[in-house]
């Protein structure tokens, strides 16, 4: 007997093309009068190499979340950065004395523009913008984080990625003298991940380069990291020093430890349980001990701007 | 005063405090408006709980083969109190769990428990130390004479479920349970090693 699952997405949770193309307007109307209002050329990020200093010229973005940002202190205190250490808090105890500076970012494969490129000058064409985003942990934990970053379609444009460009591949720094978590092989180092072309080229999608309005901290991925909000947090590779344009799928750290555990898309799924732990719930950090969980939604509460990505895909089998 | 009163009037008292610590430094921590127990302090306290069940379960294992081998016999007199706070840290992982983390929705408990094999192990070994904590007073050992021993073998069964419990919600370190898988063999170890030696003893 043939038993039908029910559809992982609600269509009325899938955003029609129209919609989709009227939403694209209405941002191009948006940063066009922002971009009107600013007095300096636009496009022209600068990322202060010291620690902790100011980010001038960031845009707001109508894709930020209104909902309450964590502290800075639990963004920066309690997180996953394995090269420096499996401990939550490890990270903000190991990554002070990191080096951010100099920084190169090779970007290779099918591309019109490659080669490696300082970091400074990799940001410069960008805007910089505030995208207050949910994070949901796979560990079904979650918070608020005021990110800055910039747009990651605007680098992939930028770029010139051929057809043949299918996925975009990212890479962690490998430097077990800096990275003390990379000395033991708790997962197959340098960290990898990748983004099909259209999850990269879509809105949501960043390279986080601040926080709270302020350089990105080292533990949490300075000085550039990955943000898509609708994946799990693991997705979101940190200290990247390679960007690849590729024709298969790239293998991914968390997928080679874990294959039946952690899957290439990994999109927030409160139907497709963890095989050891149940997703439809998360804890909010910072919600305080005595309330409850709250139920986890679909992409992460951004199932209207992506569901479409995912049209005809099992869920359940592409977790 | 005599040894025996010197243990009971003493020692006991002392070690007894001791073994509370873990638990007033939770109390302690929690009271800190600075936030002792970091951004997670659900997670903190279940940690931290869990944690010292198993290193009192592995504590309350190692009396017996420690007093073998050094002769101390006055270590017997702890067994029994060693045992009940390995109990009291898993009872109070198990009821932050149940409260604080699902905050007392059973649906999901229930589900829990059944489905997530990690949590139904757990869960059996809070049973048997149920078990065993019930049993454990000098009536009750000596009304069920033989079985009581056979009862209290499970300590063994606790310990490595509660080894396996911790193995199994492990991402991808697995150093910390891994050091406890190997206290724990070596203490099984030494009792299967101990036991082969009577036997051939006995036979010969």
């Amino acid at each position: 007997m043939l038993i039908l699952k029910p559809a992982d997405i609600r269509p009325s949770e899938i955003t029609s093309e129209a919609n989709y193309l009227n939403r694209r307007q209405f941002i191009k109307a948006g940063a066009m009068a922002g971009g009107a209002a600013l007095s300096a050329p636009a496009s022209s990020a600068i990322v202060p190499a010291e620690r902790g200093a100011k980010l001038d010229g960031i845009g707001a973005s109508r894709f930020s979340t209104d909902e309450p940002a964590n502290s800075f202190e639990d963004i920066t205190t309690y997180n996953n950065y394995y090269e420096f250490g499996t401990g939550k808090g490890d990270p903000a105890k190991n990554a002070q004395g990191f080096r951010t500076r100099p920084w190169t970012i090779a970007v290779d494969g099918h591309a019109e523009k490659t080669g490696p490129i300082d970091f400074d000058d990799f940001v410069k064409p960008f805007d910089l913008e505030e995208r207050i985003y949910r994070m949901r942990c796979v560990e079904a934990w979650s918070m608020v984080i005021p990110w800055v970053g910039i747009s990651l379609a605007d680098v992939v444009k930028h770029f010139r990625p051929t057809s043949k460009a299918k996925y975009v591949a990212f890479e962690t720094l490998l430097d077990p003298v800096q990275m003390p978590g990379q000395r033991r092989r708790v997962l197959d180092w340098p960290y990898r991940e990748g983004l099909t072309i259209a999850e990269a080229t879509h809105p949501l999608s960043i390279l986080a380069v601040g926080l709270y309005g302020e350089v990105l901290p080292n533990q949490n991925g300075a000085p550039v990291r990955l943000v898509v909000p609708w994946k799990y947090g693991f997705k979101g590779i940190k200290g990247i020093v390679r960007m690849s344009f590729v024709e298969s799928m790239p293998r991914t750290s968390w997928n080679m430890a874990a294959p039946h555990e952690y899957g290439f898309y990994a999109n927030v799924n409160p139907e497709v349980d963890h095989p050891r732990w149940s997703q439809a719930r998360e804890r909010r950090i910072g919600a305080g001990v005595f309330s409850s969980k709250q139920p986890t939604r679909m992409f992460n509460g951004y199932a209207e701007q992506v569901a479409h990505l995912y049209t005809g895909l099992d869920l359940r089998k592409h977790y | 005063m005599n040894t025996l009163e010197q243990i009971r009037l003493v020692w006991k008292p002392l070690a007894f405090m001791l073994c509370l610590m873990p638990a007033a430094l939770v109390v302690t921590d929690a009271m800190q408006t600075a936030g002792g127990l970091g951004a997670n302090p659900i997670e903190e306290v279940l940690d931290r709980f869990g944690n010292w069940g198993l290193r009192f379960t592995m504590i309350a294992l190692a009396v017996t083969p420690l007093r073998q081998l050094t002769g101390w016999n006055w270590l017997a007199r702890f067994r029994r109190m060693l045992g009940l706070f390995a109990f009291f840290y898993v009872l109070m992982h198990f009821l932050t769990w149940l409260v604080l983390d699902q905050g007392l929705l059973w649906p999901a408990i229930v589900e829990d428990i059944g489905e997530r094999p990690f949590i139904t192990i757990g869960f059996i070994a809070l049973l048997l130390l149920t078990a065993m904590a019930v049993t454990s007073t000098n009536g009750m050992r000596r009304r069920l004479g033989r079985r009581w021993q056979q009862l209290h073998y499970s300590a063994y069964a606790v310990g490595a479920l509660g080894v396996w419990h911790y193995w199994w919600q492990v991402k991808a370190d697995i150093r910390e349970p891994l050091i406890y898988a190997a206290i724990l063999a070596v203490l099984l170890g030494y009792r299967v090693w101990q036991r082969r030696q009577r036997f051939g003893f006995s036979e010969a």
